[in-house]
């Protein structure tokens, strides 16, 4: 594309469209627009909507809201959640940050990018395939680690998804399967930090552990609470690893655990579609006020 | 899933960190050569934890039931048993895997091609035009791409239900084609890698708006259409709540819900079942059918990936 202005109409044409501005953007986002409405905003208005009235469709004040933490489920449902939540994400800054360091730091290419390569695989089972997976792994009977499980002093799968070990095995398949993906950007954001910042601390004798501590660590930042914030949000949406959990324990383990599966039974089992509206406004309430901290403070995107 | 970043600017990191640098001077410490070994064990040990479960599930499908116990766990059990663990995967209430495997291909690939027709101009509109509302909008989306998109099943649920869309197939994709990260991803790619002046020569060489967008931003949108494309095949096709809740018919299944129900038909899991049962071998074999895709996308994407991931930031 030349940039020739030989063509006086083109240019007349362009001033007269300044005088529009907005009109073609209109026209490229409309269809965003649509779906942004249809499918954000009526169904978070919807439950509202319906997390503030009655069956009847009378209003209801806060009722649902207390019918729902006054549910002999809701209480141990956050525990679960909070603590599921506080596994996953110290395992998940520790773990990358660590590993991504570790990688960083190999002599060798090849097998630091194999390594890499190896680490994200498992990121294709997400879903109810890790779920799958995990529940082989995990029965003594059939696992490749039985020793292990063993070890441990579990010799039935009922033993190893007791309902006390169950935040560390959610933690386990969640960082199996998103952990790799984590590490690879994290690696792609400490190769943009300058090597001559770190030859410079190399010649002034800095060991790994220093450059790592104070170089590496503080220039991730950024990145690392854009990662917690993201599995934060994620991990209060816990639902399919308890479900599935459940059916494959004949629910000993993992029914009504999680916020969401709470807000499914009263929707599905009980009939209670206001209070399990009430469920969700919570979690969206949640997810909404951790994004928008996220997106005002933090400075991560620029939306000029 | 890992989502794109901008890094700091080189430029302001430099000054900040070189006074660190001229502290770390006085702590020196010598280390001639001495390997410790220990980082090499870390990431040995978290390789096996990542590739294990992998390796064994391969392996698992090409057992019987009884090796699965009783032979070594990472041994290959034989051709037979995989041919006969595949008949009776396949024979399981008449082909019911193979259709839900097209179940799921069909929902991913028309949320993938409306979520590209959507989202591509829509990026394109917030990052190189000017309209009432792009901010508004730009805010938006960066808030809604943040929240998990499982916050919204439940309300979704009570959206199609008063529409009448519960088991239809649409009642999935159109929400699977609601995708403001990849908006976010399309609106970082073009305000970074088309300069406005390339958009004005060609609107003075007397392009319309939509002629600029078709002739100069769509051609050199390619990385950015791969990009968006492979997040939204993955979420999709990895998705499980939302058609659990929308598509209680057996039949319209995805593959991932399909598996829940296979899963209920392994007695191991489920000692009630009853002569509808399936073999552990046989939902090894179900799990690998229904990751393949996603596999071999992955297989093909990590490099392209890391640098889309990257996408607006510094050079490398």
């Amino acid at each position: 594309m030349s940039i020739s202005a030989r063509n006086r109409a083109g240019s007349e044409r362009t001033t007269r469209r300044a005088l529009w501005p907005g009109r073609a953007g209109h026209g490229f986002v409309a269809l965003y627009v649509v779906l942004l409405i249809a499918f954000g905003v009526v169904p978070t208005i919807y439950a509202i909507y319906f997390a503030f009235t009655t069956a009847g469709d009378t209003f209801a004040g806060f009722s649902n809201f207390t019918d729902a933490g006054g549910d002999f489920r809701f209480l141990p449902a956050v525990g679960h959640v909070a603590l599921y939540l506080v596994c996953w994400l110290v395992s998940l800054v520790v773990f990358v940050v660590g590993l991504a360091l570790l990688l960083h730091r190999l002599a060798s290419r090849g097998v630091s990018k194999t390594l890499r390569f190896l680490f994200y695989i498992p990121g294709a089972l997400a879903g109810a395939a890790s779920v799958m997976v995990w529940l082989f792994v995990l029965d003594p009977t059939v696992s490749p680690v039985a020793f292990l499980l063993k070890a441990l002093g579990f010799t039935t799968f009922d033993q190893v998804v007791a309902p006390g070990g169950l935040p560390i095995l959610f933690t386990l398949i969640a960082f199996w399967t998103g952990a790799g993906g984590w590490i690879l950007v994290m690696y792609g954001a400490l190769n943009n930090i300058s090597p001559d910042i770190l030859e410079a601390a190399r010649i002034d004798g800095a060991g790994p552990w220093q450059i790592a501590r104070r170089i590496q660590i503080p220039m991730l930042r950024k990145w690392i609470v854009y990662m917690c914030i993201l599995a934060f949000a994620g991990g209060t949406q816990l639902f399919v690893e308890p479900e599935l959990l459940s059916q494959a324990s004949n629910g000993v383990a993992g029914r009504d655990y999680s916020l969401n599966q709470l807000s499914y039974d009263f929707a599905f089992q009980n009939n209670n579609v206001n209070t399990a509206a009430a469920v969700s406004v919570e979690l969206l309430l949640l997810g909404l006020v951790a994004a928008a901290v996220f997106v005002a403070r933090s400075g991560f995107f620029d939306a000029d | 899933m890992p989502t794109d970043f901008r890094s700091p600017e080189p430029s302001a990191s430099a000054p900040a960190t070189a006074p660190v640098v001229t502290r770390l001077a006085r702590s020196r410490r010598a280390r001639p050569g001495l390997k410790n070994p220990l980082p090499a064990f870390v990431l040995l040990l978290f390789a096996v934890f990542f590739v294990l479960p992998v390796v064994w599930l391969l392996l698992a499908a090409t057992k019987t039931d009884d090796q699965l116990v009783h032979a070594n766990p990472l041994s290959f059990g034989s051709w037979h048993a995989l041919r006969a663990n595949w008949d009776a995967l396949t024979g399981y209430q008449g082909d019911t895997v193979m259709l839900w495997l097209r179940n799921s291909a069909l929902y991913t690939f028309l949320a993938l091609v409306m979520t590209l027709v959507v989202v591509i101009p829509a990026g394109y509109a917030l990052a190189l035009t000017e309209f009432r509302g792009r901010h508004t909008l730009l805010v938006a989306t960066l808030v809604v791409m943040l929240m998990p998109s499982a916050t919204l099943v439940v309300p979704l649920f009570l959206e199609m239900n008063a529409v009448h869309l519960i088991g239809s197939m649409w009642s999935v994709i159109l929400p699977y084609s609601f995708y403001p990260f990849g908006v976010y991803l399309a609106y970082i790619y073009f305000s970074t890698a088309i300069p406005r002046c390339l958009l004005e020569a060609a609107r003075l060489d007397g392009c319309s708006e939509f002629g600029a967008f078709r002739r100069v931003a769509l051609p050199l949108a390619t990385p950015v259409v791969a990009l968006v494309g492979f997040f939204s095949l993955v979420a999709n096709w990895t998705n499980y709540f939302l058609p659990y809740v929308l598509l209680p018919q057996d039949d319209q299944f995805p593959v991932q819900v399909g598996l829940g129900t296979l899963l209920d038909a392994v007695p191991q899991f489920n000692p009630t079942v009853g002569t509808l049962s399936v073999e552990r071998p046989e939902l090894a074999l179900a799990t690998l059918l229904a990751i393949t895709p996603v596999l071999v996308v992955f297989l093909f994407s990590q490099r392209f990936l890391v640098a889309g991931m990257l996408a607006g930031a510094t050079k490398d």
